[in-house]
Protein backbone atom coordinates (compact mmCIF):
# COMPACT_ATOMS: atom_id res chain seq x y z
CA UNK A 1 0.00 0.00 0.00
CA UNK A 2 1.36 3.39 -0.93
CA UNK A 3 1.22 6.32 1.43
CA UNK A 4 -0.11 8.58 -1.27
CA UNK A 5 -3.39 10.16 -0.27
CA UNK A 6 -6.11 9.70 -2.84
CA UNK A 7 -8.84 11.52 -0.92
CA UNK A 8 -8.44 14.31 1.62
CA UNK A 9 -11.36 15.73 3.56
CA UNK A 10 -10.28 18.87 5.37
CA UNK A 11 -12.28 20.32 8.27
CA UNK A 12 -15.71 20.17 6.70
CA UNK A 13 -18.98 21.34 8.28
CA UNK A 14 -22.13 20.02 6.63
CA UNK A 15 -25.74 21.04 7.29
CA UNK A 16 -29.10 19.47 6.54
CA UNK A 17 -31.11 22.70 6.44
CA UNK A 18 -30.34 24.27 9.79
CA UNK A 19 -29.24 21.03 11.45
CA UNK A 20 -25.48 20.57 11.49
CA UNK A 21 -24.73 16.95 10.62
CA UNK A 22 -20.92 17.06 10.42
CA UNK A 23 -18.64 19.13 12.62
CA UNK A 24 -15.11 19.90 11.52
CA UNK A 25 -14.60 16.44 10.02
CA UNK A 26 -11.23 15.57 8.50
CA UNK A 27 -10.24 12.29 6.95
CA UNK A 28 -7.50 10.93 4.70
CA UNK A 29 -7.81 7.92 2.43
CA UNK A 30 -4.60 6.36 1.14
CA UNK A 31 -4.38 4.89 -2.29
CA UNK A 32 -5.15 1.16 -2.32
CA UNK A 33 -6.35 0.84 1.23
CA UNK A 34 -9.56 -0.45 2.69
CA UNK A 35 -10.80 2.14 5.11
CA UNK A 36 -13.88 1.91 7.33
CA UNK A 37 -16.22 4.46 8.85
CA UNK A 38 -17.82 3.26 12.05
CA UNK A 39 -20.59 4.83 14.07
CA UNK A 40 -24.18 4.63 15.19
CA UNK A 41 -27.13 5.37 12.96
CA UNK A 42 -27.16 9.17 13.24
CA UNK A 43 -23.42 9.66 13.54
CA UNK A 44 -23.10 11.23 10.09
CA UNK A 45 -21.42 8.40 8.14
CA UNK A 46 -23.84 8.52 5.23
CA UNK A 47 -23.78 12.32 5.24
CA UNK A 48 -20.00 12.17 4.90
CA UNK A 49 -20.24 9.78 1.93
CA UNK A 50 -22.90 11.96 0.29
CA UNK A 51 -20.71 15.04 0.74
CA UNK A 52 -17.75 13.31 -0.90
CA UNK A 53 -20.07 12.25 -3.76
CA UNK A 54 -21.26 15.83 -4.23
CA UNK A 55 -24.91 15.20 -3.31
CA UNK A 56 -24.31 17.62 -0.43
CA UNK A 57 -21.85 20.48 -0.31
CA UNK A 58 -20.03 21.52 2.88
CA UNK A 59 -20.64 24.97 4.35
CA UNK A 60 -16.93 25.21 5.04
CA UNK A 61 -13.85 23.08 4.52
CA UNK A 62 -12.33 21.45 1.48
CA UNK A 63 -12.33 18.07 -0.25
CA UNK A 64 -9.62 16.91 -2.64
CA UNK A 65 -9.54 13.82 -4.78
CA UNK A 66 -6.51 12.77 -6.77
CA UNK A 67 -4.90 16.16 -6.07
CA UNK A 68 -7.83 18.13 -7.44
CA UNK A 69 -10.41 20.04 -5.46
CA UNK A 70 -13.90 18.53 -5.71
CA UNK A 71 -15.65 20.45 -2.90
CA UNK A 72 -18.24 22.16 -5.10
CA UNK A 73 -18.45 19.78 -8.06
CA UNK A 74 -21.70 18.09 -9.08
CA UNK A 75 -22.15 14.34 -8.53
CA UNK A 76 -21.75 13.46 -12.21
CA UNK A 77 -18.43 15.32 -12.40
CA UNK A 78 -17.16 13.49 -9.33
CA UNK A 79 -18.19 10.12 -10.78
CA UNK A 80 -16.34 10.97 -13.97
CA UNK A 81 -13.18 11.68 -11.94
CA UNK A 82 -13.33 8.18 -10.46
CA UNK A 83 -15.32 8.28 -7.22
CA UNK A 84 -18.37 6.01 -7.15
CA UNK A 85 -20.77 5.54 -4.29
CA UNK A 86 -22.63 2.29 -3.74
CA UNK A 87 -25.63 3.58 -1.80
CA UNK A 88 -27.22 1.80 1.13
CA UNK A 89 -30.57 0.08 0.84
CA UNK A 90 -29.70 -1.77 -2.41
CA UNK A 91 -30.89 1.00 -4.66
CA UNK A 92 -31.05 -0.95 -7.86
CA UNK A 93 -33.10 0.34 -10.79
CA UNK A 94 -35.94 -2.11 -10.09
CA UNK A 95 -37.85 -2.27 -13.37
CA UNK A 96 -35.04 -2.87 -15.84
CA UNK A 97 -32.84 -5.90 -16.37
CA UNK A 98 -29.68 -6.75 -14.47
CA UNK A 99 -27.69 -6.09 -17.64
CA UNK A 100 -29.29 -2.65 -18.11
CA UNK A 101 -28.51 -1.79 -14.49
CA UNK A 102 -24.87 -2.61 -15.17
CA UNK A 103 -24.89 -0.63 -18.37
CA UNK A 104 -26.14 2.46 -16.56
CA UNK A 105 -23.18 2.08 -14.23
CA UNK A 106 -20.96 2.77 -17.23
CA UNK A 107 -22.84 5.97 -18.12
CA UNK A 108 -19.93 8.34 -17.64
CA UNK A 109 -17.81 9.02 -20.70
CA UNK A 110 -14.63 7.32 -19.52
CA UNK A 111 -16.41 4.21 -18.31
CA UNK A 112 -18.27 3.77 -21.60
CA UNK A 113 -15.02 3.13 -23.42
CA UNK A 114 -14.11 0.39 -20.95
CA UNK A 115 -17.59 -1.10 -20.82
CA UNK A 116 -16.76 -4.53 -22.24
CA UNK A 117 -13.64 -4.98 -20.18
CA UNK A 118 -15.37 -3.91 -16.96
CA UNK A 119 -18.39 -6.10 -17.66
CA UNK A 120 -16.14 -9.12 -17.89
CA UNK A 121 -14.43 -8.26 -14.61
CA UNK A 122 -17.75 -7.69 -12.89
CA UNK A 123 -19.06 -11.07 -14.03
CA UNK A 124 -15.85 -12.64 -12.72
CA UNK A 125 -16.43 -11.10 -9.29
CA UNK A 126 -20.11 -12.05 -9.27
CA UNK A 127 -20.76 -15.01 -11.61
CA UNK A 128 -24.39 -15.16 -10.49
CA UNK A 129 -25.04 -11.82 -12.19
CA UNK A 130 -23.97 -13.26 -15.52
CA UNK A 131 -26.56 -16.02 -15.09
CA UNK A 132 -29.22 -13.51 -14.11
CA UNK A 133 -28.34 -10.77 -16.58
CA UNK A 134 -31.67 -10.87 -18.42
CA UNK A 135 -33.78 -10.92 -15.27
CA UNK A 136 -35.67 -7.81 -14.12
CA UNK A 137 -33.60 -6.46 -11.25
CA UNK A 138 -36.33 -6.43 -8.61
CA UNK A 139 -36.74 -10.20 -8.94
CA UNK A 140 -33.25 -10.81 -7.51
CA UNK A 141 -32.78 -11.89 -3.90
CA UNK A 142 -31.53 -9.34 -1.37
CA UNK A 143 -27.98 -10.63 -1.56
CA UNK A 144 -27.98 -10.63 -5.34
CA UNK A 145 -29.35 -7.09 -5.37
CA UNK A 146 -26.47 -6.00 -3.14
CA UNK A 147 -24.03 -7.70 -5.53
CA UNK A 148 -25.70 -5.86 -8.37
CA UNK A 149 -25.27 -2.41 -6.80
CA UNK A 150 -21.61 -3.11 -6.10
CA UNK A 151 -21.17 -4.43 -9.63
CA UNK A 152 -22.99 -1.40 -11.05
CA UNK A 153 -20.60 0.82 -9.10
CA UNK A 154 -17.63 -1.06 -10.58
CA UNK A 155 -18.95 -0.44 -14.09
CA UNK A 156 -18.34 3.27 -13.48
CA UNK A 157 -14.61 2.40 -13.56
CA UNK A 158 -13.81 3.98 -10.17
CA UNK A 159 -10.49 4.62 -8.47
CA UNK A 160 -12.26 5.03 -5.16
CA UNK A 161 -15.42 3.22 -4.13
CA UNK A 162 -17.60 4.46 -1.30
CA UNK A 163 -19.74 1.61 0.00
CA UNK A 164 -22.59 2.35 2.38
CA UNK A 165 -23.93 -0.38 4.71
CA UNK A 166 -23.66 -3.24 2.27
CA UNK A 167 -24.32 -6.00 4.82
CA UNK A 168 -27.46 -4.58 6.35
CA UNK A 169 -30.14 -7.26 6.64
CA UNK A 170 -28.19 -9.96 4.81
CA UNK A 171 -27.33 -13.49 5.93
CA UNK A 172 -23.78 -14.10 7.23
CA UNK A 173 -22.95 -16.40 4.32
CA UNK A 174 -23.83 -13.62 1.86
CA UNK A 175 -21.87 -11.07 3.87
CA UNK A 176 -18.80 -13.33 3.65
CA UNK A 177 -19.27 -13.52 -0.08
CA UNK A 178 -19.49 -9.72 -0.34
CA UNK A 179 -16.35 -9.17 1.71
CA UNK A 180 -14.53 -11.73 -0.44
CA UNK A 181 -15.53 -9.73 -3.51
CA UNK A 182 -14.41 -6.49 -1.85
CA UNK A 183 -10.97 -8.02 -1.26
CA UNK A 184 -10.71 -9.01 -4.94
CA UNK A 185 -11.78 -5.53 -5.98
CA UNK A 186 -9.19 -3.98 -3.73
CA UNK A 187 -6.51 -6.29 -5.15
CA UNK A 188 -7.28 -4.75 -8.54
CA UNK A 189 -6.04 -1.46 -7.09
CA UNK A 190 -9.38 0.13 -6.31
CA UNK A 191 -9.40 2.00 -3.02
CA UNK A 192 -12.37 1.27 -0.77
CA UNK A 193 -14.03 3.43 1.86
CA UNK A 194 -16.88 1.57 3.50
CA UNK A 195 -19.46 2.22 6.17
CA UNK A 196 -20.65 -0.57 8.45
CA UNK A 197 -22.63 -1.02 11.63
CA UNK A 198 -21.00 -4.31 12.59
CA UNK A 199 -17.88 -3.02 14.32
CA UNK A 200 -16.23 -6.34 15.09
CA UNK A 201 -16.49 -7.53 11.51
CA UNK A 202 -15.44 -4.15 10.14
CA UNK A 203 -12.26 -4.07 12.19
CA UNK A 204 -11.38 -7.56 10.92
CA UNK A 205 -11.71 -6.47 7.31
CA UNK A 206 -10.44 -2.87 7.20
CA UNK A 207 -6.85 -1.65 7.34
CA UNK A 208 -7.84 1.49 9.20
CA UNK A 209 -11.00 3.01 10.56
CA UNK A 210 -12.50 6.32 11.64
CA UNK A 211 -15.10 6.38 14.37
CA UNK A 212 -17.81 9.01 14.15
CA UNK A 213 -20.11 10.14 16.94
CA UNK A 214 -22.85 12.76 16.45
CA UNK A 215 -21.09 14.21 13.44
CA UNK A 216 -17.58 14.34 14.82
CA UNK A 217 -14.54 12.09 14.34
CA UNK A 218 -13.79 10.80 17.83
CA UNK A 219 -11.13 8.20 17.08
CA UNK A 220 -9.11 6.93 14.17
CA UNK A 221 -6.29 4.48 13.66
CA UNK A 222 -5.34 1.07 12.33
CA UNK A 223 -7.87 -1.66 12.95
CA UNK A 224 -5.58 -3.57 15.26
CA UNK A 225 -4.94 -0.48 17.40
CA UNK A 226 -8.63 0.35 17.55
CA UNK A 227 -9.52 -3.16 18.67
CA UNK A 228 -7.33 -2.58 21.74
CA UNK A 229 -8.82 0.82 22.59
CA UNK A 230 -10.79 0.79 25.85
CA UNK A 231 -13.27 3.27 24.41
CA UNK A 232 -14.01 0.97 21.49
CA UNK A 233 -14.22 -2.14 23.63
CA UNK A 234 -16.67 -0.47 25.98
CA UNK A 235 -18.84 1.18 23.37
CA UNK A 236 -18.99 -1.55 20.73
CA UNK A 237 -17.91 -4.89 22.18
CA UNK A 238 -19.56 -4.49 25.58
CA UNK A 239 -16.41 -5.42 27.48
CA UNK B 1 -74.64 3.84 -37.21
CA UNK B 2 -78.06 2.62 -36.35
CA UNK B 3 -77.61 -0.24 -38.79
CA UNK B 4 -77.07 -2.54 -35.87
CA UNK B 5 -73.50 -3.07 -36.94
CA UNK B 6 -71.27 -2.69 -33.94
CA UNK B 7 -68.12 -3.23 -35.98
CA UNK B 8 -68.06 0.34 -37.27
CA UNK B 9 -67.90 2.08 -33.87
CA UNK B 10 -65.49 -0.58 -32.60
CA UNK B 11 -62.99 0.01 -35.39
CA UNK B 12 -63.51 3.78 -35.23
CA UNK B 13 -62.79 3.62 -31.50
CA UNK B 14 -59.61 1.60 -31.93
CA UNK B 15 -58.30 3.96 -34.61
CA UNK B 16 -59.28 7.04 -32.61
CA UNK B 17 -57.55 5.48 -29.60
CA UNK B 18 -54.27 5.67 -31.51
CA UNK B 19 -54.68 9.45 -31.63
CA UNK B 20 -55.56 9.60 -27.93
CA UNK B 21 -52.46 7.57 -27.13
CA UNK B 22 -50.36 9.86 -29.30
CA UNK B 23 -51.67 12.88 -27.40
CA UNK B 24 -51.08 11.22 -24.02
CA UNK B 25 -47.62 9.70 -24.56
CA UNK B 26 -45.79 12.95 -23.80
CA UNK B 27 -47.84 13.59 -20.68
CA UNK B 28 -47.12 10.06 -19.53
CA UNK B 29 -43.38 10.35 -20.22
CA UNK B 30 -42.98 13.65 -18.37
CA UNK B 31 -44.94 12.34 -15.41
CA UNK B 32 -43.06 9.03 -15.36
CA UNK B 33 -39.66 10.70 -15.40
CA UNK B 34 -40.03 13.81 -13.28
CA UNK B 35 -43.35 13.30 -11.50
CA UNK B 36 -44.65 16.48 -13.10
CA UNK B 37 -48.25 16.77 -14.21
CA UNK B 38 -47.75 18.98 -17.22
CA UNK B 39 -50.92 21.05 -17.34
CA UNK B 40 -49.66 22.71 -20.53
CA UNK B 41 -49.46 19.44 -22.44
CA UNK B 42 -52.73 19.86 -24.36
CA UNK B 43 -51.78 23.40 -25.36
CA UNK B 44 -48.34 22.26 -26.46
CA UNK B 45 -50.04 19.72 -28.73
CA UNK B 46 -52.21 22.52 -30.18
CA UNK B 47 -49.07 24.63 -30.57
CA UNK B 48 -47.82 21.81 -32.80
CA UNK B 49 -51.09 21.95 -34.77
CA UNK B 50 -50.73 25.69 -35.31
CA UNK B 51 -47.08 25.30 -36.24
CA UNK B 52 -48.08 22.94 -39.03
CA UNK B 53 -51.02 25.21 -39.94
CA UNK B 54 -48.69 28.20 -40.29
CA UNK B 55 -46.29 26.29 -42.52
CA UNK B 56 -49.16 24.96 -44.57
CA UNK B 57 -50.92 28.30 -45.10
CA UNK B 58 -47.77 30.34 -45.78
CA UNK B 59 -45.45 27.88 -47.50
CA UNK B 60 -48.04 25.42 -48.72
CA UNK B 61 -46.17 22.69 -46.90
CA UNK B 62 -47.72 19.28 -46.28
CA UNK B 63 -48.51 18.95 -42.54
CA UNK B 64 -46.68 15.63 -42.17
CA UNK B 65 -43.67 17.02 -44.02
CA UNK B 66 -43.74 20.15 -41.86
CA UNK B 67 -42.75 17.94 -38.91
CA UNK B 68 -39.20 18.18 -40.24
CA UNK B 69 -39.31 21.79 -39.04
CA UNK B 70 -41.77 21.47 -36.15
CA UNK B 71 -40.01 18.58 -34.41
CA UNK B 72 -36.64 20.34 -33.87
CA UNK B 73 -38.45 23.52 -32.76
CA UNK B 74 -40.60 21.68 -30.22
CA UNK B 75 -37.56 19.68 -29.04
CA UNK B 76 -35.67 22.90 -28.37
CA UNK B 77 -38.71 24.52 -26.73
CA UNK B 78 -39.15 21.52 -24.44
CA UNK B 79 -35.51 21.56 -23.40
CA UNK B 80 -35.65 25.29 -22.66
CA UNK B 81 -38.90 25.02 -20.66
CA UNK B 82 -37.40 22.28 -18.51
CA UNK B 83 -33.98 23.80 -18.08
CA UNK B 84 -34.91 27.43 -17.47
CA UNK B 85 -38.37 27.18 -15.91
CA UNK B 86 -39.19 23.76 -14.52
CA UNK B 87 -35.85 22.85 -12.95
CA UNK B 88 -35.86 26.18 -11.08
CA UNK B 89 -39.47 25.72 -10.07
CA UNK B 90 -38.68 22.21 -8.77
CA UNK B 91 -36.05 23.75 -6.51
CA UNK B 92 -38.74 25.92 -4.87
CA UNK B 93 -41.47 23.38 -4.15
CA UNK B 94 -43.41 20.48 -5.62
CA UNK B 95 -46.34 22.76 -6.50
CA UNK B 96 -44.35 25.48 -8.26
CA UNK B 97 -43.91 23.51 -11.53
CA UNK B 98 -47.68 23.01 -11.69
CA UNK B 99 -48.21 26.77 -11.55
CA UNK B 100 -45.51 27.29 -14.18
CA UNK B 101 -47.19 24.72 -16.45
CA UNK B 102 -50.51 26.47 -16.00
CA UNK B 103 -48.87 29.78 -16.90
CA UNK B 104 -47.32 28.26 -20.03
CA UNK B 105 -50.76 26.96 -21.02
CA UNK B 106 -52.27 30.45 -20.74
CA UNK B 107 -49.43 32.04 -22.69
CA UNK B 108 -49.77 29.53 -25.54
CA UNK B 109 -53.57 29.90 -25.67
CA UNK B 110 -53.39 33.68 -25.85
CA UNK B 111 -50.51 33.77 -28.29
CA UNK B 112 -52.49 31.46 -30.57
CA UNK B 113 -55.56 33.72 -30.22
CA UNK B 114 -53.51 36.73 -31.31
CA UNK B 115 -51.66 34.99 -34.13
CA UNK B 116 -54.47 32.88 -35.56
CA UNK B 117 -57.72 34.42 -34.23
CA UNK B 118 -60.23 32.25 -32.35
CA UNK B 119 -61.56 30.78 -35.61
CA UNK B 120 -61.61 27.04 -35.99
CA UNK B 121 -58.80 25.72 -38.20
CA UNK B 122 -57.90 22.39 -39.72
CA UNK B 123 -54.99 20.74 -41.49
CA UNK B 124 -56.91 19.67 -44.55
CA UNK B 125 -54.98 17.89 -47.27
CA UNK B 126 -56.12 16.06 -50.34
CA UNK B 127 -55.55 12.68 -48.70
CA UNK B 128 -56.82 13.42 -45.17
CA UNK B 129 -60.35 13.90 -46.47
CA UNK B 130 -60.50 10.55 -48.27
CA UNK B 131 -61.64 7.27 -46.83
CA UNK B 132 -60.63 3.65 -47.01
CA UNK B 133 -62.81 0.58 -46.91
CA UNK B 134 -62.61 -2.51 -44.76
CA UNK B 135 -64.97 -5.03 -46.25
CA UNK B 136 -68.21 -3.12 -46.64
CA UNK B 137 -67.30 -0.51 -44.07
CA UNK B 138 -65.82 2.91 -44.80
CA UNK B 139 -63.47 4.85 -42.52
CA UNK B 140 -61.72 8.23 -42.85
CA UNK B 141 -58.10 7.74 -43.86
CA UNK B 142 -57.06 10.33 -41.25
CA UNK B 143 -58.16 7.93 -38.50
CA UNK B 144 -55.94 5.24 -39.93
CA UNK B 145 -53.00 7.68 -40.10
CA UNK B 146 -53.62 8.60 -36.44
CA UNK B 147 -53.51 4.99 -35.41
CA UNK B 148 -50.34 4.26 -37.36
CA UNK B 149 -48.66 7.40 -35.98
CA UNK B 150 -49.68 6.39 -32.44
CA UNK B 151 -48.14 2.94 -32.83
CA UNK B 152 -44.97 4.26 -34.45
CA UNK B 153 -44.34 6.92 -31.79
CA UNK B 154 -45.13 4.49 -28.98
CA UNK B 155 -42.65 1.93 -30.35
CA UNK B 156 -40.00 4.58 -31.00
CA UNK B 157 -40.32 5.88 -27.43
CA UNK B 158 -40.12 2.37 -26.00
CA UNK B 159 -37.04 1.55 -28.05
CA UNK B 160 -35.45 4.89 -27.18
CA UNK B 161 -36.01 4.34 -23.45
CA UNK B 162 -34.76 0.76 -23.44
CA UNK B 163 -31.99 0.72 -26.04
CA UNK B 164 -30.03 3.98 -25.97
CA UNK B 165 -27.71 5.25 -23.24
CA UNK B 166 -29.73 8.45 -22.98
CA UNK B 167 -33.04 6.58 -22.86
CA UNK B 168 -31.76 4.16 -20.24
CA UNK B 169 -30.52 7.10 -18.18
CA UNK B 170 -33.98 8.67 -18.41
CA UNK B 171 -35.54 5.40 -17.28
CA UNK B 172 -33.01 5.09 -14.46
CA UNK B 173 -33.58 8.65 -13.26
CA UNK B 174 -37.32 7.99 -13.18
CA UNK B 175 -36.89 4.83 -11.11
CA UNK B 176 -34.42 6.20 -8.56
CA UNK B 177 -33.15 9.75 -8.92
CA UNK B 178 -30.61 9.49 -6.12
CA UNK B 179 -29.08 6.27 -7.45
CA UNK B 180 -29.00 7.83 -10.93
CA UNK B 181 -27.07 10.82 -9.60
CA UNK B 182 -24.60 8.46 -7.96
CA UNK B 183 -24.12 6.64 -11.28
CA UNK B 184 -22.89 9.85 -12.83
CA UNK B 185 -26.11 10.83 -14.55
CA UNK B 186 -26.62 14.59 -14.76
CA UNK B 187 -30.31 14.38 -13.89
CA UNK B 188 -31.03 18.03 -14.71
CA UNK B 189 -29.85 17.52 -18.26
CA UNK B 190 -31.68 14.20 -18.50
CA UNK B 191 -34.93 15.87 -17.44
CA UNK B 192 -34.37 18.45 -20.16
CA UNK B 193 -34.05 15.72 -22.78
CA UNK B 194 -37.07 13.86 -21.43
CA UNK B 195 -39.21 17.00 -21.67
CA UNK B 196 -37.83 17.69 -25.14
CA UNK B 197 -38.68 14.17 -26.33
CA UNK B 198 -42.18 14.54 -24.87
CA UNK B 199 -42.56 17.73 -26.92
CA UNK B 200 -41.54 15.88 -30.06
CA UNK B 201 -44.42 13.47 -29.48
CA UNK B 202 -46.68 16.50 -28.85
CA UNK B 203 -45.65 17.98 -32.21
CA UNK B 204 -46.55 14.74 -33.99
CA UNK B 205 -49.83 14.53 -32.06
CA UNK B 206 -50.63 18.12 -33.04
CA UNK B 207 -50.24 17.41 -36.74
CA UNK B 208 -52.32 14.25 -36.77
CA UNK B 209 -54.96 15.81 -34.54
CA UNK B 210 -55.21 18.76 -36.91
CA UNK B 211 -55.68 16.45 -39.89
CA UNK B 212 -58.54 14.68 -38.09
CA UNK B 213 -60.45 17.35 -36.17
CA UNK B 214 -60.79 21.13 -36.36
CA UNK B 215 -59.01 23.01 -33.56
CA UNK B 216 -59.12 26.42 -31.90
CA UNK B 217 -56.69 28.18 -29.53
CA UNK B 218 -58.58 26.73 -26.55
CA UNK B 219 -58.76 23.13 -27.77
CA UNK B 220 -55.80 22.24 -25.55
CA UNK B 221 -57.97 22.05 -22.45
CA UNK B 222 -60.13 19.23 -23.79
CA UNK B 223 -57.01 17.47 -25.10
CA UNK B 224 -55.56 17.58 -21.60
CA UNK B 225 -58.73 15.89 -20.33
CA UNK B 226 -58.40 13.18 -22.96
CA UNK B 227 -54.71 12.72 -22.15
CA UNK B 228 -55.49 12.45 -18.44
CA UNK B 229 -58.21 9.90 -19.15
CA UNK B 230 -55.83 7.89 -21.28
CA UNK B 231 -53.07 7.73 -18.69
CA UNK B 232 -55.53 7.07 -15.87
CA UNK B 233 -56.82 4.04 -17.78
CA UNK B 234 -53.41 2.88 -18.99
CA UNK B 235 -51.25 3.84 -16.03
CA UNK B 236 -48.79 6.72 -15.95
CA UNK B 237 -45.24 6.20 -17.10
CA UNK B 238 -45.64 3.07 -19.23
CA UNK B 239 -45.61 3.68 -22.99
CA UNK B 240 -47.42 0.47 -23.91
CA UNK B 241 -49.91 1.02 -21.08
CA UNK B 242 -50.58 4.53 -22.39
CA UNK B 243 -51.24 3.17 -25.86
CA UNK B 244 -53.66 0.54 -24.61
CA UNK B 245 -55.26 3.21 -22.41
CA UNK B 246 -55.82 5.38 -25.48
CA UNK B 247 -57.42 2.55 -27.42
CA UNK B 248 -59.63 1.63 -24.46
CA UNK B 249 -60.77 5.24 -24.12
CA UNK B 250 -61.49 5.47 -27.84
CA UNK B 251 -63.50 2.26 -27.87
CA UNK B 252 -65.46 3.16 -24.73
CA UNK B 253 -66.33 6.49 -26.33
CA UNK B 254 -67.53 5.15 -29.67
CA UNK B 255 -69.28 2.06 -28.33
CA UNK B 256 -70.90 4.22 -25.64
CA UNK B 257 -72.06 6.58 -28.35
CA UNK B 258 -73.40 3.66 -30.33
CA UNK B 259 -75.58 2.39 -27.50
CA UNK B 260 -76.56 5.60 -25.72
CA UNK B 261 -76.27 8.24 -28.42
CA UNK B 262 -73.45 10.65 -29.26
CA UNK B 263 -74.55 13.19 -26.61
CA UNK B 264 -73.64 10.86 -23.76
CA UNK B 265 -70.49 9.26 -25.15
CA UNK B 266 -68.04 11.45 -23.20
CA UNK B 267 -70.13 10.99 -20.06
CA UNK B 268 -69.58 7.25 -20.35
CA UNK B 269 -65.84 7.83 -20.76
CA UNK B 270 -65.76 9.87 -17.54
CA UNK B 271 -67.74 7.23 -15.67
CA UNK B 272 -65.24 4.57 -16.75
CA UNK B 273 -62.37 6.83 -15.64
CA UNK B 274 -63.99 7.32 -12.24
CA UNK B 275 -64.54 3.58 -11.86
CA UNK B 276 -60.90 2.86 -12.69
CA UNK B 277 -59.72 5.56 -10.29
CA UNK B 278 -61.79 3.96 -7.54
CA UNK B 279 -60.95 0.33 -8.27
CA UNK B 280 -57.46 0.45 -9.72
CA UNK B 281 -55.93 3.90 -9.22
CA UNK B 282 -52.56 2.89 -10.69
CA UNK B 283 -54.26 2.21 -14.03
CA UNK B 284 -54.89 -1.06 -15.82
CA UNK B 285 -51.21 -1.49 -16.68
CA UNK B 286 -49.52 0.70 -14.07
CA UNK B 287 -47.13 -0.61 -11.47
Amino acid sequence: MSLKQILTVNHIDVFHGTFQALWDVSLQVREGEMLALIGANTSGKSTLLDTISGLLHPASGRIEFDEREITRLDPYQIVEMGVTQVPEGRRIFPDISVFDNLLIGSYNRKAREKKKENLKKVYDHFPILRERRKQIAKTLSGGEQQMLVIARGLMADPKLMLIDEMSLGLAPIIINELFRALKEIRERGITILFVEQNVRRTLQEADRAYILETGRVVLSGTSSDLQEEDQVKKAYFGI
Amino acid sequence: MGSGDILTPLIMGILLGGLYALIALGLSLVFGVMRLINLAHGDLVILGSYGAFGLMSHLNMDPVLSLVICIPCMFALGFVIQKYLMSRAFAISAEAPLIIAFGIALIIQNTNQILWTPLSRGLNTSYSMTSFSLGKLQFPISYLLDFVAGIVIMILLREFLSRTYLGRAIAAASQDRRAALLMGINTNRIYGYAFAVAMVSAAVAGVFLGMTFPFTPTSGISLLTIAFGTVIIGGLGSMLGTFIGGVTLGVVQTIGGYFFGPATQMLIVYVIILVILAVRPQGLFGR
